[in-house]
């Protein structure tokens, strides 16, 4: 009795290990794949020193910043400031227990995975308010207004960009939505939800342009200003595995998930977990591209495109699928 | 069975000993904090009934948007921590008086004739595993047998939503909006107008 749960729980661990690490080196090669795509856009070198071609400069920084001095402020509040960097990085990791990278490769195949994924996407912003909030300093803490304000605009719009995906699916389940693209992937009817899921999808991860929060020309480095040493890494990891998790989360509503584009022979042999990671790079690729081309959006501006932009719009679209599926009768059972 | 009653006491463990601490922490946000634990757990409690999809819309409003809000405000307060410990025995017998009206209707919850209710049968430990989705039964029956309820509810949150923006809507005057669009129309017959100065003169 006691060894079946032994054995439960081992497997269950190995399951973990076996999504988080390679999240975590994914992470470590994103950064390195920011930096050197931004200075090709900029027509500099990047990294190229630590490795051939530089690509062990992530491992080398984060070695750096971790032997270094980690520092509380006197007047923070010790306990909140240690936990916020924490929050931050286990729900950016949270996420990807129900993630399905390839037919049957998931950690947790719930009736809900997309509302799990938008619950623990939208307590984000628990780590990057607490942050702001215990600094108990001005920087951090405008830094944490905006975000609570802008992660909160912005989900709106994100849940009836799902809804509208669910109506075509009839499901929640991470899986079926996958499974309901085979004939054409959902980008291709609903491009306007995926443009808008997009777009939002950067203000919910607090990347430019909307990187308000931590808007480095007006509030220093926002809610993480206070931080340093291993509590600033688990904040950069928690932000670039966010990233990642977010652009997951496109590839499988609207980019068909681990299917192949066409159902054709040299195409369909290849594993779907090699097509879910050249779709998710790709997304990724967008997300840099982004930074190194818009710059960052005014307060108002952003407040302006989150609430009387996207939400009427993606509100007409619910409403607009649906009754386009009624009419003609093509609404999953 | 026993991994289910070990997560089943560690849920409910939590979420009493956090709302016990959002009554008692001495700092407003911690108070906060602590709800939102308390929040998560009673959402693991409902994972742990079979009900995933009550859990999951648990934490997207109230977690997700309800105590942000809450924690939005509370930081922005001004708060005199020894004037907010004076008021607690002045509340305490409207609090207790709550809390014993709460015991004594679970009390005869509890009491009643179990054989009338649903409870006839011995309540099932295990999650109820059903053929259909409880999103689904949810769904089918919200939209039929309680529709006019459901459409009930629907008009007081939207009676609330319109109450408080006449509320806190306020037109001042004097604030310099952007008009993205007339921004987007201008052209250069519009933005400049050509002049012709006279030397000595100006405008």
């Amino acid at each position: 009795m006691t060894y079946d749960i032994l054995i439960t729980g081992l497997i269950i661990i190995a399951q973990i290990l076996a999504v988080v690490v390679p999240v975590l080196i994914s992470v470590a090669f994103l950064v390195y794949a920011e930096r050197k795509v931004l200075a090709l856009i900029q027509l500099r070198r990047g990294p190229n020193i630590v490795g051939p071609f530089g690509i062990l400069q992530s491992f080398a920084d984060a070695l750096k910043l971790i032997t270094k001095e980690n520092i509380i402020p006197s007047g923070s509040n010790k306990i909140v400031f240690i936990l916020a960097p924490i929050i931050t990085m286990v729900l950016s990791l949270a996420g990807w227990a129900v993630i399905p990278f390839a037919p049957g490769w998931v950690v947790s195949d719930i009736n809900v995975g997309i509302m799990y994924l938008f619950a623990v996407s939208s307590l984000g912003v628990y780590g990057i308010i607490m942050a702001g909030w215990a600094s108990n300093s001005q920087y951090p803490f405008l830094g944490a207004l905006r975000s609570a304000a802008q992660m909160v605009s912005y989900e709106v719009s994100i849940g009836f960009v799902i809804i509208t995906v669910l109506l075509c699916v009839g499901s929640l389940n991470l899986s079926k939505i996958v499974l309901a693209q085979q004939t054409v992937w959902f980008a291709i009817p609903l491009l306007p939800m995926f443009i808008i899921f997009f777009i939002s999808a950067l203000a919910e991860t607090n990347r430019l342009p909307f990187d308000l929060p931590e808007d480095e020309s007006t509030l220093v480095a926002g809610f993480f200003t206070e931080y340093s040493s291993a509590s600033f890494v688990l904040f950069f990891l928690g932000e670039y595995a966010s990233m990642i998790l977010m652009s997951s989360m496109t590839v499988i509503l609207f980019l068909g998930g681990w299917l192949p584009p066409f159902d054709v022979y040299p195409l369909n042999v290849v594993p779907g977990v090699i097509w879910f990671t050249v779709k998710v790079i790709f997304i990724l690729f967008l997300f840099i591209w982004v930074r190194g081309t818009f710059p960052r959006y005014r307060y108002d501006q952003l407040m302006r495109l989150g609430w009387k932009v996207f939400l009427p719009f993606s509100l007409f679209w619910v409403v607009a699928t649906s009754g386009f599926l009624v009419y003609f009768e093509m609404l999953p059972n | 069975m026993v991994l289910y009653s070990l997560t089943f006491y560690l849920f409910s463990s939590v979420a009493v000993l956090s709302a016990l601490m959002v009554i008692s922490a001495k700092n407003p946000v911690h108070s906060v904090l602590f709800l939102i634990l308390s929040f998560v757990n009673a959402s693991g409690l409902f994972v742990l009934l079979g009900a995933e999809f009550l859990a999951m819309i648990l934490v997207v409003v109230y977690v997700g948007a309800v105590a942000v809000l809450f924690l939005f405000v509370v930081m922005m307060l001004d708060i005199n921590f020894v004037k907010l410990r004076e008021g607690f025995l002045q509340y305490l017998p409207f609090g207790a008086l709550l809390g014993i009206v709460l015991v004594i209707e679970l009390g005869i919850l509890f009491l009643t004739d179990r054989s009338s209710n649903i409870y006839n049968n011995q309540t099932p430990l295990q999650p109820i595993v059903n053929e259909v989705e409880n999103t689904k039964m949810i769904g089918q029956i919200l939209y039929t047998e309680y529709f006019y309820l459901f459409q009930i509810c629907g008009i007081i949150l939207l009676v609330a939503m319109i109450g408080s923006i006449t509320l806190t809507l306020r037109d001042k005057g004097g604030v310099k909006r952007q008009n993205i669009d007339s921004q987007n129309t201008v052209d250069a017959s519009t933005a400049i107008e050509k002049k012709k100065v006279k030397i000595g003169e100006g405008i």
